[in-house]
């Protein structure tokens, strides 16, 4: 440091205790104007087209372009739309069914690459990241191959079992997600207990269910809420394998897309935006409800 | 070579007390990892009753050789017998032994009571019995009215007397402690080494310890077996190890000590010399030594058994000694007070330092030892132990 | 301290089993098939004979598809660096932030992140198009500048001509990158969040300026941050389907939209399926690349 700097900085040293509303430190990017600037137009860049979207699905307007006054009655056709409920319900039908199996075979899966070593193992942890990292298009073309050639999903099933195709390819994309979510959590895990309750006197199940088991939920609930939203709002895996009886929700509003932009497709996105935040929210505070279980 | 001391602690007393029984035999047993040997060939007979201590720094096989006994681990070579059963077969849940682990491994997610209650209900004990069972352990940990508690809400301290409690309201033959007291603060570590102790008395089951810490391991155990990297070096009650080690290893592993190399020249039945050569003057033993004539031995020293005079003129001679013996001179080099005792480091003739320390007998220092002064440094004809390897 | 499967077969068994048995037949053999696919050949409407010829990959190796492979290559790319010019300053601002406004922001950042990708697209169009947002925008501040020339006795401006933001490439890049900034901050706020702040202070302190100091000791401490989110944006950029469907002109077409075309509508699909691998690899090239950044910066500790 300079010599003249020395004084400077014994004077700063010596400075009186800060007022409140002092001037912000080095490093406090957020308070000064160049960095709150930055984010603010970020965030006016992310929101503003969707605030928009929503508040324009009550626009009474059939082209959509310019506001022209307060309707609901975009959101009673979006609502008596048959075909559009029906894609709604198969959706979460979908999500549904693609949630809980995921969950096992995530909760599985993440044990076993936890708990075991075994030859291979290396080989399997890199497969399970596949279907992570693999472009979603190349995932999609595979499903509808296989389910075309090699396993033909028999037609005409009735509800919900024609849902049956989408819903093992949500699975194979989701369940590596919810692993790779249980691992994390596994990673914190104390592995004594485990051997306290087999001292205790519980079998290998036992254990599991009792010890194992309430450790990975915080990460099982995570992982549901992910497996959940990844199906519910998965559209290129999807794309290509559902069939003109099994359209689900995004795939529906892809077509009205291509078709009318009226604000009725406004009112669907708008639903559907709606029960995703919600979704996420009661997901954020059950999360953040749960004591830190981290000592002992 | 191990000369029979005379009883004279609380933990001693109760071993000589007690019937010999032996619970827990390991025979042979080796324990090997790819390549690498955690425990070698040990052979340990632990007596029914007793509060026995595996001792040794880390990495030296005792916390291997305590999970091969709770069942965590499979001997590689060796049998394990408790109760003069071979317990090889017996997977960990169901062997009569129970542990008290490290990190004392509570269940996060129960309540005090359902942790306690658990190994119980694993037993398929009936309910009513479970509830009176887990308040008696409670009561006996100093925990009694606690059981709704959640972990989370104990200290380090609560949750270790939870362990012990979950274990001990089982009753097994045998209670396994890994490291119970490396986690707590000072006080509190005094505090529950005698609190162990009377537990122990009180249920009356044989405890088995390991532990890093030699203070722990002489303060509580009525007997300590020491290991190092795999293998067992010495058994014997904390004051036969401490005054009586066989080893050099032993010896410096367990309290401090000043060790000497040297020839042991002369060896009868009733004395013996060794001629070291960082000491200036031979050293005499009143006992015999049992050793080939000219072999290299060592001399092991505790600073406890070392007097310090000043040197204003001839040197001391020691009464039970010829003279010219058992007599170093040396000056003060270092000088560390602590309070109760201060702790002295000579440098001898020939650049070797010894420890010595003097308790503060007085509030004033009575014969006033300063840094560069010169002194007499003695000691008794019994107090040297010799070590032949 | 891991248990070999060895000491409990049944206990592996039983676990390993399902999540196995899964991948192999609803994940490796669907791949395995559109892999064997890129060998064959169309042999009419609905049979594919299995030749093990590599007409698919030369046809994909044409200067038509290899100049749409750059295209996508190169829009994935220029989406990135955007991106990364937007993503760092704000991800920079949420790590020095309090704790309280961090949450906040965090969570303002990836809301947009957990809606759809559809909705998020068609939003923009409404934006974008000539009668969108940001030429309202622009219109109403030319018009009143022009109003403003006027005043001042200048001649006032010309007419008005809307931008042209839709159905083109720009349009595709703008698209791509409001999709995937969350996806950019995240690993970076990570990183910078993780980081030393001593440092920073002493590069300060030793007289260098702020954007000194970012580009001298930030950049290279967040640089396995900054990897993982060039590595999280580029992928996913470089395979987008719906964003150049629905924002691109006839001329924005990337390789997802090729490979749909092959199986939807032109039926051709062992091509489609050759064209799916050449992205595959070129996505397992991108993160092999950035294994070895991740490398480099961890040796230098």
């Amino acid at each position: 440091m300079a010599k003249e700097a020395l004084p400077v900085a014994a004077a700063t040293l010596a400075a009186p205790p800060p007022l409140k509303r002092e001037k912000p430190g080095p490093l406090e990017y957020m308070r000064r104007w160049p960095l709150q600037l930055m984010v603010g137009l970020t965030l006016v860049f992310l929101y503003l087209p969707l605030l928009t979207l929503m508040a324009f699905s009550f626009n009474d307007s059939r082209r959509n372009i310019v506001w022209q006054g307060f309707t609901f009655k975009y959101y009673e056709k979006a609502l008596s739309n048959e075909s559009l409920i029906e894609a709604f319900v198969n959706s979460l039908t979908i999500a549904f069914f693609c949630t809980i199996v995921s969950v096992v075979l995530g909760a599985l899966a993440a044990v076993m690459l936890w708990r075991f070593r075994f030859p291979g193992k290396t080989a399997v942890e890199g497969t399970m990241a596949l279907p992570i990292v693999v472009p979603e298009i190349c995932l999609g073309v595979a499903m509808l191959v296989f389910f075309a050639r090699v396993l033909p999903w028999p037609m005409g099933l009735p509800w919900p079992l024609n849902l049956g195709a989408i819903t093992i390819a949500h699975i194979s994309f989701a369940f590596p997600f919810v692993a790779t979510v249980v691992r994390a959590r596994l990673s914190s895990f104390n592995r004594e207990l485990e051997e306290a309750a087999k001292d205790l006197g519980a079998s290998e199940w036992r254990t599991f269910w009792d010890v194992l088991v309430p450790h990975m939920q915080p990460g099982l609930i995570a992982g549901a809420l992910l497996a959940f939203t990844l199906s519910l709002d998965d559209f290129v895996i999807t794309f290509f394998t559902s069939g003109p009886d099994t359209i689900t929700f995004p795939v529906k509003v892809y077509s009205m897309l291509r078709f009318s932009v009226t604000p009725e497709v406004n009112a669907a996105s708008t639903i559907l935006i709606v029960v995703t935040v919600v979704l996420t929210a009661v997901g954020l505070h059950l999360q953040n409800q749960k004591p830190q279980e981290n000592k002992a | 070579m191990t000369d029979v001391s005379p009883v004279h602690t609380q933990a001693e007393k109760l071993a000589a007390a007690i019937k010999p029984n032996p619970i827990i035999i390991f025979e042979g047993v080796t324990k090997r990892f790819g390549k690498t040997i955690a425990v070698d060939n040990v052979s340990l007979q632990i007596q029914e009753g007793e509060f026995f201590a595996l001792l040794g720094p880390s990495g030296c096989g005792k916390t291997t050789l305590l999970r091969m006994l709770a069942g965590f681990e499979t001997p590689t070579e060796g049998r394990i017998l408790i109760d003069g059963k071979d317990v090889a077969a017996l997977p960990p849940n169901k062997r009569p032994v129970n542990m008290v682990f490290q990190s004392y491994a509570v269940f996060p997610h129960m309540k005090v009571a359902d942790n306690v209650a658990y190994g119980l209900k694993m037993d398929g004990v009936a309910a009513a019995e479970i509830k009176t069972r887990v308040a008696e352990a409670l009561e006996l940990v100093k925990l009694g009215g606690l059981g709704d508690r959640m972990p989370d809400q104990l200290s380090g301290g609560q949750r270790q007397r939870v362990a012990l409690a979950r274990a001990l309201v089982k009753r097994p033959r045998v209670l396994l402690l890994d490291e119970p007291l490396s986690a707590l603060d000072a006080k509190l570590r005094d505090q529950m080494r005698s609190e162990l102790t009377s537990l122990q008395e009180k249920v009356g089951i044989t405890f088995i310890m390991v532990t890093h810490d030699q203070d722990e391991a002489l303060a509580i155990a009525t007997r300590c077996a020491v290991m190092n990297r795999g293998v067992l070096t010495q058994v014997a009650t904390p004051a036969d190890l401490y005054e009586f080690p066989n080893s050099r290893f032993v010896a410096d592993f367990v309290g401090s000590v000043n060790m000497f190399e040297g020839v042991l020249e002369k060896d009868e039945q009733n004395e013996a010399i060794v001629r070291c050569n960082e000491l200036s003057a031979p050293v005499y033993l009143d006992h015999g030594v049992t050793g080939a004539r000219g072999a290299t031995v060592w001399v092991a020293l505790r600073p406890e058994k070392i007097e310090m005079h000043k040197r204003t003129g001839e040197a001391p001679k020691m009464e039970d000694a010829p003279a010219g013996t058992n007599v170093v001179a040396g000056v003060i080099r270092d000088i560390v007070y602590l309070g109760s005792e201060t702790n002295f480091e000579i440098e001898l003739e020939g650049g070797r330092r010894v420890k010595t320390f003097r308790s503060n007998l007085t509030r004033y220092d009575q014969e006033d030892f300063t840094w560069d002064e010169p002194v007499w440094l003695a000691w008794h004809a019994c107090s040297p132990a010799v070590l032949l390897s | 301290m891991e248990q070999s499967w060895k000491q409990a077969k049944a206990a592996f068994a039983a676990i390993a089993a399902p999540p196995v048995l899964w991948l192999l037949l609803f994940f490796l053999i669907p791949i395995a098939v559109i892999w064997a696919y890129t060998f064959g050949e169309n042999v009419g409407p609905v049979t594919i004979d299995f030749t093990g010829t590599f007409a698919n990959y030369a046809r994909a190796l044409e200067p038509l598809y290899l100049g749409i492979f750059g295209k996508s290559i190169v829009v994935a790319g220029l989406t990135t660096v955007l991106c990364l010019i937007i993503g760092f300053p704000v991800a920079l601002a949420i790590a020095f932030a309090s704790p309280k406004m961090k949450a906040w922001l965090l969570l303002l950042i990836m809301l947009p992140f957990w809606t759809n990708l559809l909705i998020r697209t068609f939003a923009l169009i409404a934006v974008l198009r000539e009668q969108g947002y940001v030429n309202f925008a622009l219109e109403w501040l030319w018009n009143n500048a022009s109003g403003f020339m006027t005043l001042i006795g200048l001649a006032p401006l010309g007419e008005y001509e809307p931008l042209t933001l839709l159905y083109n490439n720009t349009a595709v890049v703008i698209g791509l990158v409001y999709v995937h900034l969350p996806f950019m901050v995240l690993p970076l706020y990570s990183a910078l969040d993780r980081m030393d702040r001593s440092l920073m202070e002493a590069s300060l302190d030793l007289g260098a300026g702020h954007l000194r100091t970012i580009w001298a000791v930030v950049v290279p401490l967040a640089a396995p941050g900054i990897a993982s989110g060039v590595l999280i944006t580029f992928i996913p950029a470089l395979g987008a389907y719906l964003t150049p469907d629905l924002l691109g002109g006839t001329d924005s077409q990337m390789i997802a939209n090729v490979i749909e075309r092959q199986f939807k509508r032109a039926n051709d699909w062992p091509f489609g399926a050759a064209l799916s691998f050449l992205l595959m690899y070129l996505t397992f090239i991108a993160i092999a690349a950035q294994a070895f950044v991740q490398r480099k910066a961890e040796r230098r500790g």
